[in-house]
C-alpha cells in the first residue's frame, strides 16, 4: 500500500502522496531528533530519509518497544512488528477508514499516521476488544451480521465503537450521519445499522 | 444405497434457521488471518512497477539504482525491452524486499524508458471506435413469429417483418441507454503470501478457487498439483476476479524459490483498480413495439461497449433482459479499448442486460402514462428464466412492501418539495446458480467428535456456517460437535465460487457425506439397540429407534462402538448428474424509491425492497445479508462508481479509494429484504443466492429516477452531472 514513490517516467509527474509522505517523514524524522542524513535526493524533490530508532510505547495497555524506520507507518508497524492484523491496508490515506485505530483515545487511520510519531503514545487496536470477553459492538456485529467477506469489519468496528462511546444514544439518523469514514465493499451497512442501534437500545450486552 | 433428501420445513434443528455465521467474532475483533495478514519468518514484501501509460512500449529497464537500494534483495522483470503493453498498470518489474518502505522505495529507482503509442478508451461513441479499427462483431440474433418461405431471403424478410410489426404496434418507443464500465475493487487486494517446504509450495493466496489454482501454480511452475497447497480461510472480497494464481501469484512463487525466503506480494490500491478486475461497459440504441395493453411484440436493438484491450463487451445472448418478446433482432459489436482485460463480476452480463431492457419497458410505461407495475406485469407472459407466477408473487409483495400503489405517480407528474421531486422504478431478474461439483469427507470420531473436509471457500457469503448447519443438522447434533475445515486444495476438491454454485455444491455434498456416515454408524450400533439399522435416527445429539426414542444410545455412546478408527467417507456431487438436493433458476423482482434534486441533480435513494427466490434457503440471516449486500453493490454501480479513463493517455484517473466512488453507510436509505420461499420452491432443493440480487438495482433505480424526473437519464451511474445534462437536454433547466 505504500505506493508512495513513482518512477521518473509517471506522466503525472510526482505524485501528490510522494510529496506528502516524502515531506512527512522528514518532518517525523525531524521532531523525534533522530540523526538522519538525507540521501539520493529524488527527482522531483523526494528524499529518502534514513535512520532506524527504537521507540516505546503501548499497545492494548501492554508496554512495547519497535524499531521503526522514519519511513513506516503505524499501520506497517502494527502489521509487520506486532503481527496485529485486524487494521486493514485498504487505502493509503485512510479514506477507507479499514485501518482505523485508537491514538491516546482518538481515531486515526493507521495507514496515515507515521510510527515514530506514536513515541510515548497509548496504540489501541480491534483485537482489545476481543478476548474472552469481547466488546458488546463486537458482538452485535456477529448477531446482526454486519459483516460479509471482513475485511472492512475490524475497521468498521472500531468506528462504531469509537463512535457509541461519543453518542450512547445516538438515533438511527446521527448513526447514518457519523459512520460515513469507513468503506465495506460487500454492502453490510444495513447490517451495521442494525447492530450500532441495538447497542443503542441496550439489546446486546457483553 | 443411501435416499438422499431434505426434512420437511418443521423437522429441521439448523437448516432453514437464522444461525450466527460461525467465524463472526474472528472477523469482528481482527484475528481472522487473510491472505495479507499471513506473517511469515524472514518473509520478503514484494511491490511491483505498474506502466504509466494507456499504451506503449517499453524501450529499457535500468535496475542498477534500484538493486543499490539498501534492503531490496530480489529484482524480477515481468516484461522484457520491446514489449508492447496496452494497459495502464500492467507490472513491470517486481521488487522483492525486506521491508515495504524498502521495496518502495526500490520500484522507485527502476528506470524504464517507454516509446508512448496511440490510445483509444472511448467505449460509448461506437462510431469513433469504428473509425479507430477498435470493432469486432460481437454476435446477434433474430427471431420473428411468422417464419421465411423457402424462397425468401431471410435477412429482407426479417427486415420487411420487423418494418411491419412496428408498423402495426400501438406504441414504438425509442431510446439509448448505458451502464459505464466498473472495477470488483475488493477490499483485499490480488495477492499471496508464500513459501516453499520441501519442494512444495506453500501458497496462502486469495482466491474463490481454493481446489482449482494449485493446477494453476503448478501448471506454470512445472509442478503437479499434489506439489501445491493453496490455503485461504479468509477472502477479502473476490465478486468474480480472483479465479486464478494470476501471473503476480507465479512471481512471488519464483521469487521465493530464488531468494529462499517467503515472499509476501500483494497488488497495491491502484493496481487492484487497473489489473484486479472490472465488468464490461454497455451502451444500446433500443427500438420496441407493443401492443395497446403495453405488451412488447417487437425488440430491435444494436449495443456495444468494451471488455478490455482483448475487445468483449454484454453478450446479445441475455438482450432483451428476462421479458423477451415473440419477435426481436438484436446484434452486438465489441469494441477494444486501453484498459485491462474484464473478469467475471457477479453475474456477468445480467446488471448490463437489465440496465439496457428494462429501462426500456419503463419508457413505454412513461409514454403511456401507465403505471409501470402494470406494464411489467402484463408483460411477464414472455418471462425467462423463473416461472412467470413466481415473478407476478414477488411483485406483489415488493408492492406491498414499497407500498407502491399508493406512492405511485405518472412520470414526472409527482408533487414537488422545493427543488426535489420523487419516484419510483422496479426491474425483475433471473440467475441459474445450478450446484458445482463439490467433494467432502466426513470423519466420526471415537470420542464423538465430527470433522468435515472440503476444498471449498468462504467469500464471506457464510459457506463455513452453511456446511456446518447441513452436518450437525443430518446427525442431530449441535453446531459446536462439528468441526468444519474448508479453504485448502489438499482437502476434497469443491468446484470455484462462480456463478452462485457454491451453496448448492457444498449442501449437496455435506448432506450426503452426513447421510452416507450417519447410514454406516447406524449399521455399528442396531445390534446394540436390537433393531434394524434402517429403523433408526439421529436426533437431539442421540441415535434412536423411530416411534421408541426410550431405545437410544447417546451419540458418544454411539460412537465409542466405532473402535479405534474413525468412520470416514468421502460424498461427492457431480454437476448435472440429477439429484433431489438442489437444483437451479431462480427470480427476483426489485423497487426502488428515490429522490432528486432537480437544482443539485443528487439522486438520494429512500427505500430499496428485493424479494428473492433461491429454492431451499439453508441459512436465512446470511442469504439476507447476501441480498442486502447485493442491493448495496446495485446503488453503487446506479448512483457512484465508474471506471474513469484518460482520453489522452489511457490513465485510469480515478484508481483510489478517495476517488473511485462508493456509497457510504449514509447513501444507501431504507433497505427491505424478503426471502420468498414457500413450498412449491423448497421443495425445488438448494439454489445459489450470491449473484441474482445484485442485477437488478441499475435499471430499478435508472426507472425510478425517470419517474421522479419524467425525463430519462440514460446513461449509469446516475451522477450528478448526468441528471443536470438530461435536465438540460430535455429543455427543463
Amino acid at each position: 500500500m505504500t505506493d508512495s514513490i513513482h518512477n521518473s517516467d509517471t506522466h503525472s509527474g510526482v505524485s501528490r502522496r510522494a510529496f506528502l509522505k516524502g515531506s512527512g517523514a522528514a518532518a517525523a524524522a525531524t521532531a523525534v531528533g533522530t540523526s538522519t542524513a538525507p540521501l539520493a535526493a529524488q527527482e522531483g524533490g523526494t528524499e529518502v530519509v534514513r535512520g532506524e530508532k527504537t521507540i516505546s510505547l503501548t499497545v492494548n495497555g501492554q508496554n512495547r518497544q519497535a524499531t521503526v524506520e522514519p519511513r513506516t507507518t503505524l499501520l506497517e508497524m502494527l502489521r509487520y512488528q506486532f503481527d496485529l492484523t485486524g487494521a486493514k491496508p485498504v487505502s493509503l490515506d485512510g479514506s477507507s477508514g479499514a485501518s482505523t485505530v485508537w491514538v491516546d483515545g482518538k481515531t486515526v487511520a493507521a495507514s496515515t499516521m507515521l510510527a515514530l510519531q506514536c513515541e510515548g503514545k497509548a496504540i489501541r487496536t480491534v483485537e482489545s476488544l476481543g478476548g474472552d470477553q469481547p466488546d458488546p459492538v463486537a458482538q452485535a456485529f456477529v448477531k446482526h451480521d454486519a459483516e460479509q467477506c471482513g475485511f472492512c469489519t475490524p475497521g468498521f468496528v472500531v468506528a462504531v465503537r469509537a463512535f457509541l462511546d461519543k453518542h450512547p444514544n445516538a438515533s438511527e439518523e446521527e448513526i447514518r450521519q457519523g459512520l460515513n469514514g469507513n468503506i465495506c465493499r460487500c454492502g453490510t451497512y444495513a447490517n451495521i445499522i442494525d447492530a450500532a442501534m441495538s447497542i443503542v437500545k441496550g439489546e446486546s450486552h457483553g | 444405497m443411501v435416499e438422499y433428501y431434505w426434512p420437511q420445513r418443521e423437522e429441521t434443528t439448523l437448516i432453514g434457521k437464522p444461525v450466527d455465521r460461525l467465524d463472526g467474532l474472528e472477523k469482528a475483533t481482527g484475528t481472522a488471518k487473510y491472505t495479507y495478514d499471513v506473517n511469515l519468518k524472514d518473509q520478503l514484501i514484494a511491490k511491483a512497477l505498474g506502466c504509466p501509460h494507456g499504451h506503449c512500449r517499453i524501450k529499457s529497464i535500468d535496475t542498477a539504482a534500484a538493486e543499490a537500494t539498501p534492503g531490496v534483495v530480489h529484482i524480477e522483470l515481468l516484461r522484457e525491452p520491446g514489449s508492447e503493453i496496452e494497459w495502464e498498470g500492467e507490472l513491470i518489474a517486481v521488487v522483492a524486499a525486506d521491508s515495504e518502505g524498502a521495496a518502495v522505495e526500490g520500484r522507485s529507482k527502476i528506470d524504464v524508458q517507454y516509446e508512448t503509442l496511440e490510445v483509444f478508451t472511448n467505449d460509448e461513441d461506437l462510431e469513433a471506435a469504428k473509425e479507430a479499427g477498435r470493432t469486432t462483431r460481437g454476435g446477434g440474433k433474430a427471431e420473428t413469429q411468422r417464419e421465411p418461405g423457402e424462397e425468401d431471403d431471410e435477412d429482407e424478410f426479417i427486415e420487411d417483418e420487423i418494418k411491419r410489426l412496428f408498423g402495426e404496434a400501438a406504441h414504438v418507443i425509442e431510446g439509448y441507454y448505458g451502464i459505464d464500465a466498473i472495477t470488483h475493487c475488493c477490499l483485499e487486494p490480488h495477492g499471496s503470501t508464500v513459501h516453499w517446504d520441501n519442494g512444495r509450495l506453500i501458497a496462502y493466496l486469495s482466491t474463490q478457487n481454493v481446489s482449482g489454482t494449485d493446477d494453476g501454480f503448478a501448471r506454470d511452475l512445472n509442478l503437479t498439483a499434489d506439489d501445491v497447497d493453496v490455503i485461504c480461510e479468509y477472502i477479502g472480497g473476490g465478486f468474480g476476479s480472483k479465479f486464478a494464481a494470476d501471473y503476480w501469484g507465479i512471481a512471488a512463487a519464483r521469487i521465493s524459490k530464488q531468494t529462499g525466503r517467503p515472499v509476501k506480494f500483494m497488488l497495491d490500491r491502484d493496481q487492484e483498480l487497473k489489473l484486479g478486475g472490472n465488468r464490461p461497459s454497455g451502451y444500446i440504441k433500443v427500438k420496441l413495439g407493443a401492443d395497446e395493453n403495453g405488451v412488447v411484440q417487437i425488440w430491435d436493438s444494436e449495443h456495444w461497449g468494451t471488455g478490455g484491450a482483448n475487445g468483449g463487451g454484454v453478450s446479445h445472448g441475455v438482450i432483451p433482459y428476462v421479458l423477451s418478446p415473440p419477435n426481436y433482432r438484436r446484434l452486438a459489436t465489441n469494441i477494444k479499448v486501453n484498459a485491462a482485460q474484464a473478469r467475471a463480476w457477479r453475474a456477468p452480463n445480467h446488471p448490463q442486460a437489465c440496465a439496457m431492457s428494462q429501462t426500456a419497458y419503463d419508457d413505454l410505461a412513461a409514454q403511456m402514462g401507465a403505471d409501470s407495475y402494470d406494464i411489467f406485469m402484463r408483460n411477464l407472459g414472455s418471462a425467462q428464466g423463473a416461472k412467470p407466477e413466481v415473478y407476478a408473487e414477488e411483485m406483489k409483495i415488493a408492492a406491498r412492501l414499497m407500498d407502491w400503489k399508493a406512492k405511485w405517480h405518472a412520470h414526472g407528474k409527482g408533487p414537488r418539495d422545493g427543488s426535489v421531486v420523487e419516484g419510483l422504478g422496479m426491474a425483475l431478474h433471473t440467475w441459474g446458480g445450478t450446484a458445482n461439483n463439490s467433494s467432502c469427507q466426513l470423519k466420526i470420531y471415537p470420542d464423538g467428535s465430527v470433522q468435515s473436509f472440503c476444498g471449498t471457500q468462504d467469500l464471506g457469503t457464510g459457506t463455513r456456517t452453511v456446511c456446518a448447519q447441513v452436518v450437525a443438522d443430518t446427525l442431530g447434533l449441535s453446531l459446536d460437535q462439528v468441526q468444519v475445515n474448508i479453504g485448502r486444495s489438499t482437502y476434497p476438491n469443491s468446484g470455484a465460487s462462480g456463478g452462485s454454485t457454491t451453496v448448492g455444491g457444498v449442501s449437496e455434498s455435506h448432506r450426503r457425506a452426513a447421510q452416507d456416515a450417519l447410514m454406516k454408524l447406524f449399521d455399528q450400533v442396531a445390534g446394540a439397540l436390537e433393531a434394524d439399522a434402517g429403523d433408526l435416527e439421529a436426533v437431539d445429539g442421540r441415535i434412536r429407534i423411530k416411534g421408541s426414542p426410550e431405545s437410544s444410545l447417546s451419540w458418544k455412546e454411539a460412537c465409542s462402538r466405532l473402535g479405534l478408527k474413525p468412520l470416514e467417507v468421502t460424498a461427492s456431487y457431480q454437476r448435472g448428474s440429477g439429484s433431489p438436493l438442489s437444483s437451479s433458476g431462480v427470480g427476483g423482482v426489485q423497487m426502488a424509491h428515490v429522490t432528486v434534486d432537480t437544482e443539485t441533480g443528487v439522486v438520494k435513494m429512500r427505500k430499496f425492497v428485493a424479494v428473492q427466490d433461491m429454492g431451499l434457503i439453508v441459512n436465512p440471516k446470511t442469504a439476507k445479508s447476501q441480498i442486502y449486500g447485493a442491493a448495496i453493490m446495485g446503488i453503487a454501480y446506479a448512483l457512484f462508481e465508474q471506471r474513469k479513463l484518460d482520453p489522452a493517455t489511457g490513465a485510469f484517473v480515478n484508481a483510489e479509494m478517495a476517488d473511485y466512488k462508493l456509497p457510504r453507510l449514509g447513501d444507501t436509505g431504507q433497505i427491505i429484504v424478503e426471502l420468498y420461499e414457500p413450498d412449491s420452491e423448497r421443495e425445488r432443493g438448494v439454489i445459489g443466492l450470491g449473484e441474482p440480487p445484485v442485477i437488478s438495482p441499475g435499471a430499478a433505480i435508472s426507472n425510478a429516477v425517470c419517474n421522479a424526473l419524467g425525463v430519462r437519464v440514460p446513461v449509469l451511474p446516475l451522477t450528478p452531472k448526468r441528471v443536470l445534462d438530461a435536465l438540460q437536454q430535455a429543455g427543463r433547466v
